[in-house]
């Protein structure tokens, strides 16, 4: 079927200002937007710039405005679209560098503001540090994040003030504020309880919806907020 | 054109390069260069597991790890590195355990193991629980976990950063040269030792489990320089990809007890590999895959097979094969119980195919997956560069990248991410203990040259070629004549057609004349070094008459061990062509024999 693609383009070695361009191509409803993107800057127009690797959801590349909402465009079928009009634009909240592509190193410093690594300074046992089952579910679902952005970019609170660490980061610190091992949970608690930190968040659940990875991601904010209030880290 | 210095410059950020980075960094000033931001990297599609022989829940030691991976290898891996990876594997496990990995986990809290393809109880013959794993998302969480230790030890990055030279002066490494992406600048990194960790080249074929991004870029740079490539006509095509995409379902399916079957509805492996079907080494399930859809036994005769992990299903052949949980009572799962050991796979099938695998069976193909030959090296990670195994001074290779070879003809599945963690701290260890000892070399008067040639040929290349459609080409015939039955005929055709499309790629125009994320120029470089690898992997196949692991020919359809048990070596020349050599298979205790599972 014939599909209208429009996508947000800027070259800042060449334009003022951003603007759209709208590609016509026939896609099957099982086409991933990343297909059409490969196919157009293939076809039409070699200068189309976007970051991409693993195709299928992973890898946290691609992450991207699709029709106003952001996805991984290597997980957004058309099918699953309900449109033959799509619109690729680049993640809210970033400096554009060109075209679909941000700069995300303010979200990696963010990242790494929350201490994003495991901490315990007793010696190691000679084998593995006993963890039971429930203690790992504990923190199994915020394990699964691949720093794609798509939450932080898609949370009104980061657009309005990018100072707030976001809800990326926040998941980073509670897949170790809630790990048995891990040592450094009041730290995080300390850096998150902050004007920047969690309570910039007003559970609006964008974050949730973006999630390529399905996290629950205001569920763990909410969890962190409670483990401020109570000090407890179970 | 920017000038750096460090001890130690590591090239590429997954599993290999940050393992290596991390033991660099301890004692030598280290830079990691990845043309992806480190968390980008392919380690982290890895599902499974990581294989070693904790004996966590049964009975399991490293010399059968040891004999299993030989066996696996069609006895074309070098015996003493797989031994010394195998006895490695229990500490490097735990050492990743002690660096937070959030493995997945049995019920006294020990790290939890699955059954996996090729790994056995040596002396029953049937599968032993060896993959340590996290979930179905291993991989992703060694490289996060890497990258977290990275972190926390301050170790240097250059994120989206593409390596496009290897300095080599005096015979020694010297430093690479670099584009970075966000400015189209040229940076020449001066360094005593350099870490190739770069991954493989799947996307030399169509129907991949590979990532944009494994265009085997190190091995297209490191054989330009001179350094030979070790059995590249060895490639693994891992049997569950997803129907047409070719995106991995991980053994872990067949491991948690998920057989394949054929249009009659039969489980064909029984066929095959009678003791333990399922789970026999991939290139045999693979090939019987083919054969059976060759057979016009595919699902209503089309081009692929079932993967079934349905409770039901799963339960019904567990009761025939006498399957038991480690209490004696038998095997019997539930839907919520494979939903929780493999949530991403099913997420995969239902986002991509439109399948929920508790309630349906998965089309799957064979989907080419992993590189087994590549730079030479000892066990130590250090490059050799001739059939005498003589060292290349400064430069290391770790990972996919590499051939040790640990993996042969044949890898066995967690023994990729194994490799990653041992071979990666050894590349680091001797790095850095070689560049605390040595000086640099002196860097050639203009270090850029080479690169800025290959990128000014890009830039003002005439003609009117698609990119698209060489790569689609090239991709096609290795596919059809390099893929996973070859024959003599068809690969000398495949030859001609891959030097065809070399003199091809020189004509596509580039429309992108900009510095700041030329994505069209890196992608045009990129496909010139996979149809260079094409070439090589061509070459060497041809050469090869016989059929062991991986490499299996119609025309010669057994293994030689009288004419073949040997490495192929493949030099590009200055002159372009590409010159074979070879050098023997090291044999401890495992005399080869004939593998049957």
């Amino acid at each position: 079927m014939e599909v209208k693609v429009k996508v947000f383009r800027f070259d800042p070695e060449k334009d003022k200002k951003p603007h759209y361009e709208t590609y016509k191509i026939e896609s099957e409803p099982t086409d991933r937007v990343l297909d059409m993107l490969e196919f157009i800057k293939g076809t039409f127009d070699g200068t189309l710039s976007f970051r991409r690797s693993c195709a299928h959801g992973i890898c946290g590349s691609d992450g991207m405005r699709i029709n106003g909402r952001n996805y991984l465009a290597c997980k957004a079928l058309l099918k699953d679209l309900h449109s033959r009009s799509i619109t690729v634009e680049p993640l809210m909240g970033m400096r554009v560098i060109k075209d679909l592509i941000v700069d995300m190193e303010p979200f990696f410093d963010n990242y790494r503001k929350v201490l994003p690594y495991f901490i315990n300074e007793e010696p190691a046992p000679p084998q593995e540090r006993l963890q039971s089952p429930e203690q790992r579910e504990r923190f199994d679902d915020t394990t699964k994040c691949i720093l794609c952005a798509c939450c932080t970019t898609s949370c009104p609170s980061f657009w309005a003030n990018d100072q707030y660490v976001g809800p990326a980061a926040i998941v980073s610190a509670h897949r170790f504020i809630f790990d048995s091992r891990d040592q450094a949970g009041a730290e995080r608690l300390r850096i998150l309880n902050d004007q920047f930190g969690v309570y910039r968040c007003h559970t609006i659940f964008n974050c949730t919806i973006a999630c390529p990875r399905e996290i629950e991601i205001t569920q763990a904010i909410g969890e962190v907020k409670r483990a401020i209030a109570t000090g407890n880290l179970e | 054109m920017k000038k750096h210095q460090f001890d130690v410059v590591v090239v590429g950020a997954g599993g290999a390069g940050l393992m290596s980075a991390l033991y660099a960094s301890k004692t030598a000033n280290t830079a990691v260069l990845s043309k992806l931001y480190p968390t980008r990297s392919h380690t982290g599609t890895a599902q499974g597991g990581v294989g070693a022989a904790l004996g966590n829940d049964e009975e399991d030691h490293p010399e059968w790890h040891t004999f299993d991976t030989v066996k696996g290898s069609d006895y074309l891996g070098d015996q003493d590195a797989i031994e010394f990876m195998c006895f490695e594997a229990v500490q490097a496990v735990y050492e990743l355990e002690h660096y937070g990995l959030p493995f997945s986990r049995t019920a006294e809290g020990k790290i939890a193991q699955r059954p996996f393809g090729g790994h056995t109880n040596n002396v029953t013959g049937k599968p032993v629980r060896r993959a340590c794993y996290a979930a179905d998302r291993t991989g992703h969480m060694i490289l996060q976990t890497l990258y977290q230790q990275c972190i926390k030890n301050n170790v240097k990055f250059f994120d989206e950063f593409q390596v496009v030279d290897l300095l080599v002066v005096n015979g020694a490494a010297a430093g690479v040269v670099a584009i970075e992406l966000l400015t189209g600048e040229i940076h020449v990194f001066h360094a005593k030792s350099v870490v190739f960790a770069t991954g493989g080249h799947g996307r030399v074929w169509d129907i991949t489990s590979n990532a944009y991004a494994y265009t085997g870029d190190g091995i297209a740079i490191t054989m330009r320089k001179g350094v030979p490539m070790e059995d590249m006509e060895f490639f693994q095509f891992h049997p569950t990809g997803i129907y047409k995409l070719g995106i991995l379902i991980t053994e872990g399916v067949r491991g948690e007890g998920g057989v394949l079957i054929n249009g009659l509805g039969e489980r064909f492996m029984e066929n095959y590999a009678p003791k333990v079907k399922d789970l026999a080494s991939r290139d045999v399930i693979s090939r019987a895959m083919y054969l059976e859809m060759q057979a016009g036994r595919g699902i209503n005769g089309q081009r692929y097979l079932y993967l079934d992990v349905r409770p039901e299903v799963v339960n019904k052949y567990a009761a025939l094969d006498g399957r038991k949980n480690l209490d004696g009572s038998p095997y019997i799962v539930t839907g919520e119980q494979i939903l929780s050991k493999l949530p991403d796979i099913v997420d995969f099938a239902r986002t991509y195919l439109g399948v929920d695998p508790v309630t349906q069976p998965m089309p799957v193909q064979p989907t080419a997956h992993y590189t087994m030959g590549g730079i030479p090296t000892n066990k130590f990670a250090e490059v050799v560069i001739d059939d005498q195994n003589t060292v290349m001074p400064g430069l290391y290779a770790a990972g996919e990248v590499a051939c040790v070879s640990v993996h042969g003809a044949n890898r066995l599945g967690t023994n990729s991410l194994l490799d990653l963690i041992v071979f990666g701290k050894f590349a680091g260890l001797r790095a850095a203990e070689y560049a605390n000892g040595a000086d640099f070399q002196p860097l050639p008067a203009d270090p850029s040259e080479y690169a800025r040639a290959q990128f000014d040929a890009i830039r003002s290349a005439q003609g009117s070629e698609n990119i698209l459609q060489v790569a689609s080409t090239m991709k096609n015939t290795m596919t059809d004549l390099v893929g996973m039955f070859r024959t003599g005929e068809g690969m000398t055709r495949a030859l001609a057609t891959i030097q065809e499309l070399r003199e091809r790629h020189k004509h596509i125009p580039l429309t992108d004349q900009g510095k700041i994320f030329n994505t069209e120029m890196i992608n045009i470089w990129e496909l010139g070094n996979l149809l260079h690898i094409a070439e090589v992997v061509t070459a060497s196949a041809l050469e090869r008459t016989e059929s062991r692991g991986g490499h299996a020919r119609d025309d010669y359809p057994k293994r030689d061990d009288v004419n073949w048990l040997k490495h192929t070596l493949a030099w590009v020349q200055e002159d372009g062509s590409i010159r074979l050599g070879y050098k023997p298979v090291v044999i401890t205790k495992y005399q080869p024999k004939e593998r049957v599972y």
